[in-house]
């Protein structure tokens, strides 16, 4: 990292209570209470349309908020406009300004704060080799391969030293293999910085590959909020176990509880999991494609399936399996050796993986 | 930390329009002045004493117009804001007080008193006679006025309206005020002048009597050789011209796009013809062509003995002249729907098994269709508005544009009767604009999405190819004829009797001498030269601000009322000159606002006339700029104004110099609204031209013509010269989309 003048002035973001209302009856965002550490990168994850985007913008300052209250470092923002907040933001098209050339864009918002032309130049200097673009000041942004248009962006948003700094989808405009190499670029710039970021994206490996807390939306609500861990091995509902990590849902029964562990029945297959405070009865449990034991053969161990389909992918065989309540999703790493369709196997569960939750 | 404004006190824009208001109030003269403001005369003759010239405190202190005593109340108060913050709830009250009462009490003592003291008989009743008068309004009052709009619209900013955004709230007032005055004023002014009796009362009667008279309404042009009245005239013509223009102007966009021709870029410049040409100059060319003396008259009549009519001047001939005069203008939309039409769609149908006649009757025909509706409607408000070409040509053949100038500058002398015309006029126009819209209304036709459509259009069927081909040939002839016979005219000593080529009507114009060490000016066109360039130059710069002004607001922010408000900018568009002509008398011909005689007018008239032209290229361009540059540039802590300025202005460069020109060019080739507002002093080219050919001069007027359609092709051509530079930095989309893909 370049002897760096940008420092970090993160502040905590708090949502209490808020909806936004777009016309008369569109609710984007319903009554979310919120709360973002200072010092942490906060993911929204969620589909489409679950209100991720509007409430970034309601940090911004870009949308109003119809109810309730924002607070930004401790301070009541709600009706201020985006111009007087202390909030940067990285869209996802970048939005740098085509005729202005890279230099002058990074010093946009630095003539804004008061500060001199001496001052505002070396500060968009040390933006641009805090990104590693030292020697593009003079070019335009459309001299400029996409990633490296990323990071003027970012570069932009960073010299202004926000309490806050915002991340709207900014790698759904870069392929596959930048989007790794980007995504740490700015997890480690955050860290390095101390920075406040809140990063909006649908991509739920992105999220968990770059977050300290991760908030799942689902219509215009919060489903969970937990560090990726939490989420991946905690989930607590079946949206949420669905969405990261596409977890195989499927219904069984808790026969005995026992201290925290119970034993369910799955067609008669019987495992032993965390109970997670439920009691005898229906429940559902999730397991992850790559937690599910897949043995060739007719006879053995655990529920009787069949292969429907396997579709080798490179680094592993994906296959759909049939059993008598219905079809898995399953991976497996030994691709010397795939089962085809119609190949008779024994499913079973990973000791550790399987997640109980409540019957949907 | 970013400093937060709405926390501060002493706002600059505050202060600002409180200085501006005091200023108006202590220092410029209150009242117009009659040898124009800046001639900076008054500053000699008595200045600050003198009645005609005193700022309104000097006209309160020496008690005179003592009704304009109160209008300090509402000044002072704003001062009272100055120490407090914004977020103070008393600030916005203050301000939207202050403005409101002040505003309003200067609109208040406008209207109720005037020339010959109070206006209305209950005032004087109520306050009994009034020794005192007060003449129309000057730079001392609009600058007071513009003061109390401003604090007005900071007042409801503070309140929160728009985000507390003071730019766009004083942006949406300033424009909603001036198309008020200078829109909606004047067409009421007209509606009630239809009432208005001899005496100067107003009455039902009189307006049912003039609205009903038959050289109207009447029908006996059908039924026998009687002629028929000016409104089924006009709309027969209106109708047939839209038809025909929306016929031909589709028919050269097929060849355009749908053919193997390979001159389309020079079908292309057919579209910058109706810009550039003043519109009567087609009916110039058609009476050199078929005239009494006209070129093709005479070759019949030598040839074949047919004796030489004057069967052209009528209908015939005024319709052929518009079908001319706006059929690139049908062209120039239709192009634009015609590629629109997305490939893809075609493609896919051909896909389907349907031929190529099948394809453009059944998928791009049916998506032609709102483009069509625009260029019919185009063509018809064209033909109802234009007076050139009748007043050229239309011999016994009544239309409303000509009898509405008839009855105002004609020996009849009939306001009411003009203002009734006018209504008739307006409601057909307006009528056409509505259906339109109401066709329309909610369908989208839009197919093209902006980018990644790879197919080809197919090209026509053969079918089609043939009588395209064939009347787009013809026709493009005939328009080359034209344009030929204009410059060929301008040198032909007197047409069709002494066929001599001659520079004298050239001379005559624009001739010059060198004298003591200076140009002296000596042709007779000169004067209206200068004033039609100053006006179209000072108008041009003016149209396009508030063109694009309005664009932003209307793409870029949402507020209340913002569909009325589009609606109420766009109107003016469907208002046809003549009308707008004649409100403008009726409007400002009188106190608070008098402004006849003056250059003054004409930039007004200009300025909203071609103001819609803007608003949709303003419209046009910024919907292609994505919204997240504004917002980036909100978050990095630039307000909306520095953000207009510095991000979107920049990007837009293409579209201003599109509004420059065109408003400019307008400006010079206008003149059906301009035919009412000249003076003897702010003589416009074109009135001064068509002065010419009622005194049969034509060869001076078609010199004169050839000489303006010269200077405006040169400025059309520095436009795209202009634009053709500035699209280098526009590629960010394309790139980014490149990038990504790589």
């Amino acid at each position: 990292m370049a002897d760096t003048r940008i420092h970090s002035k993160a502040a905590s973001v708090s949502f209490q209570g808020v909806s936004k209302v777009y016309g008369k009856d569109v609710l984007a965002v319903d009554d979310v209470s919120l709360d973002i550490e200072p010092g942490t990168l906060v993911t929204l994850l969620g589909p489409s349309g679950c209100g991720k985007t509007t409430t970034l913008r309601m940090i911004a300052g870009l949308e109003m908020a119809t109810k309730g209250k924002i607070l930004i470092g401790g301070k009541d923002v709600t009706s201020l406009p985006a111009t007087d907040r202390d909030v940067s933001m990285v869209f996802q098209s970048y939005a740098l300004f085509p005729h202005m050339t890279v230099m002058e864009n990074v010093s946009y918002g630095l003539k804004f704060s008061g500060f001199d032309k001496s001052e505002t130049r070396d500060r968009a200097m040390a933006g641009l080799d805090l990104v590693g673009l030292g020697g593009f000041g003079a070019r335009l942004p459309s001299e400029l391969s996409g990633g490296q248009q990323q990071r003027v962006a970012v570069a932009r948003a960073l010299v202004l030293e926000p309490q806050v700094l915002l991340f709207d989808e900014p790698l759904s405009n870069l392929d596959a293999k930048l989007r790794r190499q980007v995504r740490e670029e700015i997890r480690e710039i955050q860290q390095n910085l101390g920075l406040t970021v809140v990063y909006v994206t649908h991509d739920q490996e992105e999220a968990l590959a770059v977050s300290d807390r991760i908030v799942v939306m689902r219509n215009a609500g919060i489903a969970q909020v937990g560090t990726p861990r939490e989420l991946f091995d905690a989930p607590a509902d079946r949206f949420v176990a669905d969405f990261i990590g596409e977890a195989n849902l499927l219904d069984c029964a808790i026969e005995t509880v026992e201290g925290d562990m119970a034993q369910i029945n799955l067609s008669g297959y019987r495992h032993q999991l965390d109970a997670r405070g439920m009691s005898p009865g229906p429940a559902t449990v999730a397991i992850r494609p790559s937690r599910l034991r897949l043995t060739p053969g007719a006879d053995g161990d655990g529920i009787a399936a069949q292969i429907e389909k396997a579709t080798y992918v490179g680094s592993r065989m994906e296959y759909i399996v049939a059993a008598e309540f219905g079809q898995v999703f399953a991976v497996s790493d030994n691709v010397d050796a795939p089962l085809s369709p119609g190949d008779a196997v024994r499913l079973s569960f990973d000791a550790r993986g399987p997640v109980l939750l409540p019957a949907g | 930390m970013r400093e937060v404004t709405s926390e501060r006190t002493a706002h600059p824009v505050l202060i600002f329009w409180i200085l501006a208001g005091w200023v108006g109030f202590l220092l410029l003269p209150w009242y117009g002045i009659e040898d124009g403001f800046f001639s900076f005369g008054w500053l000699l003759d008595g200045y600050p004493t003198d009645t005609d010239y005193a700022p309104a405190a000097f006209l309160v202190a020496q008690g005179e117009k003592t009704w304009l005593a109160p209008l300090l109340l509402p000044l002072l108060a704003p001062l009272l804001v100055l120490r407090r913050r914004k977020t103070d709830p008393a600030y916005a009250k203050i301000l939207i007080a202050a403005g409101a009462v002040g505003f309003a009490w200067l609109i208040a003592q406008g209207f109720g008193i005037g020339i010959r003291g109070w206006n209305f008989a209950w005032l004087e009743t109520a306050f009994g006679p009034l020794g005192d008068r007060q003449f129309g309004m000057g730079y001392g009052a609009m600058l007071l006025a513009s003061s109390f709009l401003f604090l007005f619209a900071q007042g409801i900013a503070a309140r929160g309206a728009i985000n507390g955004d003071v730019f766009v709230v004083s942006a949406v007032s300033g424009i909603i005020v001036i198309v008020t005055v200078f829109v909606f004023f004047p067409i009421a002014k007209l509606m009630l002048a239809a009432f208005i009796t001899e005496e100067g009362g107003y009455s039902l009667l009189v307006f049912a009597a003039k609205f009903t008279d038959s050289r109207i309404w009447s029908l006996s042009c059908v039924t026998g050789p009687g002629r028929c009245g000016a409104a089924w005239n006009s709309l027969f013509l209106a109708v047939i011209v839209g038809a025909l223009t929306t016929i031909l102007g589709l028919v050269f966009a097929l060849v355009a796009t749908r053919s193997g021709f390979r001159y389309k870029r020079a079908l292309r410049a057919l579209t910058v013809l109706p810009i550039i040409t003043p519109p009567f100059v087609i009916g110039l060319a058609i009476i050199l062509l078929f005239g009494l003396s006209g070129s093709v008259t005479g070759f019949f009549s030598d040839l074949f003995g047919i004796r030489p009519t004057r069967w052209i001047y009528g209908m015939p001939g005024v319709m052929i002249a518009q079908v001319l005069a706006y059929t690139p203008i049908a062209f120039l939309v239709l192009i634009g729907v015609v590629e629109g039409v997305s490939p893809s769609m075609e493609e896919a149908a051909q896909t389907l098994r349907a031929s190529r006649w099948q394809v453009f009757r059944t998928v791009s025909l049916p998506l032609m269709r709102p483009g069509l509706a625009n260029a019919f409607l185009l063509g018809f408000i064209e033909s109802m508005a234009d007076f050139g070409n009748p007043l050229v040509l239309g011999g016994n053949y009544d239309v409303l544009s000509t009898e509405i100038f008839f009855a105002i500058v004609g020996a009849q002398y009939d306001q009411s009767r003009a203002a009734v015309l006018a209504i008739v006029l307006l409601s057909f126009t307006l009528g056409a604009f509505y259906a339109q819209r109401r066709w329309l209304g909610k369908k989208s036709y839009t197919t093209v999405s902006g980018k990644g459509d790879s197919g080809v259009h197919p090209e026509m069927p053969a079918g089609l190819s043939v009588p395209v081909y064939t009347i787009a040939a013809a026709w493009a002839a005939f328009t080359i004829v034209i344009y030929g016979m204009i410059v060929y005219g301008s040198f032909v000593e007197l047409w069709g009797v002494r066929d001599t080529l001659t520079f004298k009507h050239y001379l005559t114009a624009f001739s010059m001498r060198l004298e003591d060490g200076g140009i002296r000016w000596t042709g007779s066109a000169w004067d209206s030269f200068f004033t039609t360039i100053k006006i179209a130059t000072i108008a041009a710069p003016l149209t396009a601000a508030a063109g694009l002004t309005t664009a932003y607001l209307l793409t870029r922010q949402n507020f209340v009322g913002r569909n009325a408000f589009e609606f109420g900018t766009m109107l003016s568009f469907a208002i046809p000159g003549t009308v707008i002509g004649v409100s403008y008398i009726l409007a400002f011909n009188v106190p608070p606002i008098e402004l006849t005689g003056t250059g003054v007018i004409l930039v007004i008239s200009f300025i909203f006339r071609n103001m819609p032209v803007g608003v949709r290229a303003g419209i046009a361009s910024m919907s292609q700029l994505d919204k997240s540059l504004d917002e980036s540039s909100l978050t990095l802590g630039a307000n909306s104004w520095q953000t207009f300025r510095l991000v979107i202005l920049p990007l837009l460069r293409p579209a201003i110099l599109a509004a420059l020109v065109y408003s400019f060019v307008r400006a010079m080739t206008a003149i059906s609204a301009v035919i009412f507002l000249v003076s003897a002093e702010y003589n416009m080219a074109t009135s001064y031209i068509i002065g010419r050919v009622e005194n049969n001069d034509y060869g001076l007027a078609i010199a004169y013509s050839t000489t303006l359609i010269l200077v405006m092709l040169t400025a059309v051509g520095l436009l795209q010269v202009a634009v053709g530079k500035t699209r280098i930095g526009r590629r960010t989309g394309q790139r980014t989309g490149q990038a990504s893909g790589d």
